[in-house]
């Protein structure tokens, strides 16, 4: 395949930052979208140009590490998949991709398409957590049994892998998705209801500090989330924040 | 310097517990005035950062990601054992301990791995505190699955997503002490140098990948958490960012380097597909319970099926061939890894490899799907005759079990394996090598301590399925936070340690140095050309099955790559901001030159056990060969400038508790 890149380029936070063009040709169906732009980075470099900056680490879709607006897209057109799952197969021959970082006001851009996403860190210092002890001294792990279809429920939320395209793919770049994934996990298990109250206060208070948006209910998020975290979980959300607040 | 394990007297049932009971404690109003460095922030890192800063140390942490969520833990698949004995199948801490030693070949030291199996049940435990969602069962209690290898069922999983779980509870037990203020948290820092002041280790010379800025970090004790060096085969199922240069760097500073020749290769990895590839991806070693592993029996229809002339499916029965159950009637498609490994190459090299490159076994749910479907079919009381129905309800017996793992292997071979059998090969997968430390986990060099995937500790040549996750969480909650403040004791009166020491400024400088020496070069080829290049080495001359002559060979030819990799590699941009050329190439540095001290070291081992194969030492049936006489010792490295004079210090092993027998899986 051959290609045209529409690529946004920055040198770092303070830089304007703008598209620039890139050919690239000879693109197997299967390579990775990462590893095409590998492939193009290899170029720059033997040209001596500045490589495109990406994040990535993992590259099997777990890490969360990856980003990228592809097309208008968080992740691209594949529906359930991160950046690095993508294949080029799903392109064809001729094609103009749009290359963009994840853009909020809470995600600023370090360089190119590498973003800082470390408010989600912050929001989870809040109260992400349940406050026990590591010191090896806690209860037999059989001793509270959890209903089968809570824990399933619990681990479906805990699946999130904190990439951000639900912030990237939302219109008022609200974290809600990501946020109340993190608080329905400790909401349907035993062990974090005796934090419940402060947890869903403190961290819902940190996100709107960070800047990020509110939550209109388009629904965009969970279209556009790898991980298939369901809209549910707002809603989960919402009830202990209203109970939270009324207590 | 002799190799002193610190391993305690007594039974090795007792050692941990007269251990504890002996070692220094330091006074909690004294934790307060003293400072712990923490490299690395995946599952060993994260939770002994957590545990150090609850139990009052000031923490810094540090990983290279953007968050200690993304460290490399989080791919792990499969699950973590724990000898709880839930399932009343007679599971204990002592045959845990027994399965890993003998999984280990007898190469990993008794005490160690004794205390890792009593701690193991203490993991699960503290897990689901932390609310760690572990599999269930309908009653509500924990769910167990059995893993290659063994004969109970002792490992816990949360899906196909064990380590990620399990990490994002470390994490969340470090984001309550970086709330607290106790951890301060260094994200998108990479530790280039380890300072040591009068023979201690008293801090680390990083960089912030952001702003490119060096920054010196001082401390009482440094512990080094950064995981493996599988990518010093350039392709491996490691993360891409994963390296050796925190290990080696304190290497380079008197840290003796164990057995850097334990490697494991996974045999249920998707093949290559082309020269474009970054990295490879693991299919869990489940598929195995159901999959049967073959190649055609006659060698022009392997020939066929790579021209795409003939398809797997077309091949009758009596054409294939299950080599792993001809080979090992009683444990067939479940024999360890490093023989279902080898026995994959071993029929590839002889031209019997399915895909393009022939380099792919086929793994064939056909026979699987159409006895799952047959069970079904009698219970539901249909058919069992009608194949096209028993083929529906066997398939989604399979997606059931496996369904995730079946849709990434689509996504990424574009095949539907429910139709055509999956294609595998091995692949690099975990390092059992690292970092040299005795029974309290500290290196040779004082106050510095290595753990998790890091260390060389408890793994011996093979580690089963399952264990590098319940290593990294015991030495991070439960043993490091112990035995460090047997060291740390002695500190509490130091104070703060400055940073303006001569040997800060020294080793600021030599990272200075090498940087801007990267920076200036004006190459030809990229680092990822040298890395490759180093890569396709490692794996030809280095890789599953080894022979002197390669491993002179391999020696000759990493010197001579690395020599020209300092020549000729181009790394564009400056170092005074975020570059991720330069990143790559200070990290590839590393791995060239642990790649060649890897390469003399399974040159020195004549001998073959578990992930070590010497094609010298196989029995008649090409099995491995160890030598208990000659060879049951650590090999601990000590740098002396260039790889090639490493030389080798001895830890014998000792063997009380179980006897030395050969491993077979006939
Ligand atoms: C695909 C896959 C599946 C696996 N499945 C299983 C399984 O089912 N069961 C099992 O028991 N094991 C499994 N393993 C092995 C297991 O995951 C690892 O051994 C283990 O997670 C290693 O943990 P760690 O904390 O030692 O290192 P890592 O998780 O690799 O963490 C390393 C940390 O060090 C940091 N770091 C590295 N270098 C530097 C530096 N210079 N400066 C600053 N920070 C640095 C990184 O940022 C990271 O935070 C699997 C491995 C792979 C690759
Ligand atoms: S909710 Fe989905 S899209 Fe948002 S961070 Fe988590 S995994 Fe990513
Ligand atoms: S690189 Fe880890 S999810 Fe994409």
């Amino acid at each position: 395949m051959n290609l045209t890149l529409k690529i946004w380029r920055q040198k770092n936070a303070q830089d304007k930052g703008k598209m620039v063009d890139y050919q690239i040709s000879d693109v197997s169906g299967d390579m990775s979208f990462l590893e095409m732009l590998d492939v193009l980075n290899e170029d720059l470099n033997n040209k001596g140009e500045e490589p495109v900056a990406f994040d990535h680490d993992c590259r099997e879709g777990i890490c969360g590490m990856c980003s990228l607006f592809i097309n208008g897209e968080a992740h691209g057109p594949d529906r359930g998949v991160t950046t690095c799952q993508l294949h080029m197969r799903k392109f064809k021959d001729g094609d103009t991709i749009y290359i963009e970082p994840f853009r909020a006001k809470a995600f600023p851009v370090i360089k190119d398409l590498v973003v800082d996403r470390t408010a989600f860190d912050r929001i989870q210092h809040a109260g992400g957590f349940i406050s026990v002890n590591t010191s090896g001294n806690t209860q037999d792990a059989n001793a509270i049994p959890i209903e089968k279809d809570n824990a399933d429920k619990a681990f479906d939320a805990a699946t999130c892998i904190g990439c951000g395209a639900c912030v990237a793919s939302c219109k008022n770049a609200s974290a809600m998705l990501f946020v109340s994934a993190k608080v329905s996990q400790f909401a349907l298990l035993p062990q974090g209801q005796v934090e419940a109250t402060d947890r869903v206060l403190n961290m819902v208070s940190k996100m709107d500090e960070e800047g990020f948006g509110a939550c209109t209910n388009t629904g965009a998020c969970e279209v556009e989330c790898p991980k298939g975290i369901s809209l549910e979980n707002i809603a989960r959300m919402n009830r202990e924040y209203l109970v939270a607040s009324l207590k | 310097m002799a190799l002193d394990s610190k391993t305690p007297n007594g039974s090795v049932a007792d050692k941990w517990t007269n251990h504890k009971n002996k070692i220094n404690l330091v006074n909690p109003a004294n934790k307060r005035n003293i400072d712990v460095i923490v490299v690395g922030t995946g599952l060993a890192g994260g939770s002994a950062a957590a545990t150090l800063a609850e139990l009052g140390y000031n923490v810094k942490a540090f990983c290279f990601q953007d968050s200690p969520r993304r460290a490399h833990s989080i791919a792990a698949q499969g699950g973590i054992n724990a000898a709880k004995n839930y399932q009343g199948d007679g599971d204990s801490s002592y045959r845990l301990f027994y399965d890993t030693v003998k999984g280990g070949d007898y190469r990993a030291r008794e005490a160690n791995v004794y205390r890792l199996a009593e701690l193991s049940a203490n993991i699960i435990d503290q897990c689901v505190a932390q609310g760690v969602p572990l599999a269930r069962e309908y009653g509500g209690l924990l769910d167990n699955r059995s893993f290659g290898g063994v004969l109970v069922s002792r490992t816990f999983y949360a899906k196909g997503q064990t380590g990620q779980q399990l990490l994002l509870g470390a994490y969340s037990a470090m984001n309550r002490q970086i709330g607290r203020g106790k951890i301060k948290m260094y994200n998108r820092h990479e530790m280039l140098d380890l300072v040591k002041v009068d023979g201690k280790a008293r801090g680390i010379i990083a960089r912030d990948l952001v702003t490119g800025a060096i920054e010196r970090h001082s401390a009482h004790a440094v512990v080094i958490a950064s995981g493996g060096y599988g990518n010093v085969f350039f392709l491996s199922t490691n993360a891409m960012g994963s390296n050796a240069t925190a290990a080696w760097k304190v290497h380079k500073k008197g840290a003796y380097f164990a057995n850097p020749c334990y490697t494991q290769i996974h045999p249920t990895c998707i093949p290559v597909s082309g020269d474009h590839q970054s990295k490879l991806t693991l299919m869990s070693e489940s598929l195995r319970n159901d999959g049967r592993i073959w190649v055609p029996k006659n060698i022009e229809d392997a020939q066929a099926i790579r021209e795409g002339r003939l398809k797997p499916t077309q091949l009758k029965e009596e054409d294939r061939d299950y080599y792993l159950e001809r080979r090992y009637p009683s444990f067939g498609n479940l024999v360890p890894r490093d023989v279902a490994s080898r026995a994959a190459k071993e029929r590839c090299d002889a031209g019997y490899g399915v895909n393009k490159t022939g380099e792919a076994v086929y793994l064939d749910f056909a026979s699987a799907i159409m006895r799952y479907g047959k069970e079904q079919a009698n219970i539901k009381g249909l058919n069992a005759d009608d194949d096209a129905l028993v083929k529906k309800l066997g398939t989604e017996v399979i997606a059931n079990k496996y369904g995730n793992l079946f849709q990434m292997y689509e996504k990424i071979v574009d095949e539907n394996p429910y139709e055509t059998p999956m294609m595998i090969y091995p692949a690099v997968h975990y390092t059992m090598g690292g970092v040299w430390v005795d029974y309290n986990l500290m290196t040779t060099v004082e106050g510095c301590y290595a753990i998790g995937e890091a260390n060389f500790s408890d793994h011996g040549a093979n580690r089963l399925g399952a264990s590098a996750l319940m290593q990294g969480l015991a030495d991070g909650y439960f043993v490091l936070p112990y035995t460090i403040g047997d060291y740390l004791a002695q500190d509490i009166r130091t104070g703060k340690i400055s940073t303006d020491l001569p040997e800060f400024e020294e080793a600021e400088k030599n990272v200075r140095t090498q940087l801007e020496r990267f920076i200036n070069n004006n190459g030809t080829h990229s680092v990822d050309y040298f890395h490759k290049r180093l890569g396709k080495i490692m794996w030809n001359k280095v890789g599953m099955a080894r022979n002197a002559q390669g491993l002179n060979e391999a020696i000759e030819e990493i010197a001579a790559l690395r020599e020209e990799f300092y020549n000729d590699v181009k790394v564009p941009g400056t170092m005074d901001g975020f570059n991720q050329e330069l990143e790559k190439a200070m990290r590839v540095a590393d791995f060239l030159e642990l790649g060649e001290l890897f390469a003399k070291d399974a040159l020195h081992r004549n001998e073959s056990c578990g992930g070590h194969f010497r094609e010298e030492y196989q029995t008649e049936e090409g099995e491995a060969q160890r030598d208990d006489e000659n060879f049951a010792y650590v090999a601990a490295w000590e740098y002396k400038g260039k790889p090639s004079d490493a030389v080798l210090h001895k830890e014998e092993l000792e063997f009380n508790d179980v006897k030395l027998v050969q491993r077979s899986y006939k």
